[in-house]
């Protein structure tokens, strides 16, 4: 019989950015993990975060892309884009055990999939039956 | 240490656990308004122009883009100062030459700005909702007004318990230092912190961008 308390404990803390040379001494690393972004990719994930916003406000402000059809998906794609990339790196879900993906990503799907049957239910895209 | 039987800290568990189901209540909170959307009697609208019959008065669309554009940016940037707070708490006994080593890699410069640009950002918060009041939108006024106001001050309500959660870890840096040992305490109101973001991300879409 396996003994709970025999199983190494998984410190979800190696999110320490050390410079080029240095190591995060004092933080065990699971074996499953993997390394964690660096300052130089924190500032990216920063840069792209902030141009995709700007991308967005600026395509907000043209009135022939507006009144196009590719207006409202290409909003929802960036919207998708910088959420990922904010979980995923900020967050650091990519790096994280399973089990935080699964606790996050299984409410996110009921909640959008509700979304889209409460949008076709009741919403601007509802299906009207009679 | 609180370890269970994943091998995993049971607090990290639970503020996951959380974080999914404040997903669900936002993602209610934006059903509800964009059920709404488009189905308000009387104005302001969020982007169209109206003339209130009765006393002739234009309303031009409500929302100010510039403004939400500025506050959106301001709590992406306090995100990455999130991060570095986090990051100074672990790399505390890395040794510092310089002012500016110390100054960049001090925790409590990080959370002092990030909990300095969470005050920014309810400050936009307060000036849109002054504006809105005064332009003669309120939670009454309309299904715009309810559904908006609800939703946006639900997430203003969640910036300030992060500000104030924020604040608290900063007067313990200040009283005793965060030592490496408390990064589990910073990394958790980082996770709070970073999800706050990540709902004004949609938000901001959602009800602000699309038409």
């Amino acid at each position: 019989m396996s003994q709970p308390h025999d199983k190494t404990p998984v410190t979800d803390s190696s999110h320490a950015l050390p410079a080029a040379g240095e190591s995060s001494a004092g933080h065990a690393h699971h074996a499953s993990e993997k390394p964690h972004p660096t300052w130089k990719q924190y500032k990216w994930v920063a840069l792209i975060l902030t141009l995709i916003t700007v991308i967005e406000v600026w395509v907000y402000y043209i009135p022939s892309f507006v009144a196009s059809r590719l207006f409202v998906p290409s909003l929802l794609i960036m919207s998708a884009i910088k959420f990922a990339i904010v979980v995923m790196f900020y967050m650091h879900l990519r790096y994280d055990h399973k089990l935080f993906k699964v606790l996050f990503t299984g409410p996110l799907i009921i909640a959008i999939t509700s979304l889209i049957a409460l949008m076709f239910l009741f919403g601007q895209v509802a299906v009207r039956l009679s | 240490m609180h370890y269970t039987t994943t091998g995993l800290d049971n607090r990290k568990i639970a503020i996951w656990a959380f974080i999914g189901s404040e997903c669900m209540l936002f993602m209610s909170l934006i059903s509800t308004y964009l059920i709404y959307k488009g189905k308000s009697i009387v104005g302001p609208y969020p982007h169209d122009s109206w003339t209130d019959p009765m006393t002739g008065r234009v309303f031009h669309g409500i929302l100010d883009i510039p403004v939400t554009s500025a506050s959106t940016f301001v709590l992406l940037m306090s995100s990455l100062t999130m991060v570095l707070a986090l990051a100074a708490v672990q790399n505390r006994h890395v040794p510092k030459h310089s002012f500016g080593d110390r100054l960049l890699g001090s925790s409590k410069t990080w959370l002092f700005t990030t909990a300095l640009l969470g005050a920014v950002f309810l400050g936009f918060q307060a000036f849109e909702f002054t504006a809105f009041v005064n332009e003669g939108l309120t939670i009454r006024t309309n299904l715009f007004g309810s559904t908006f106001f609800t939703l946006t001050g639900f997430h203003g309500a969640h910036v300030s318990a992060g500000v104030l959660w924020l604040l608290t870890l900063l007067a313990i840096d200040f009283k005793r230092g965060l030592q490496p040992s408390d990064e589990m305490a910073v990394d958790l109101c980082a996770l709070y912190w970073h999800f706050v973001d990540v709902i004004w991300i949609a938000i901001f879409t959602l009800i602000y961008l699309i038409r």
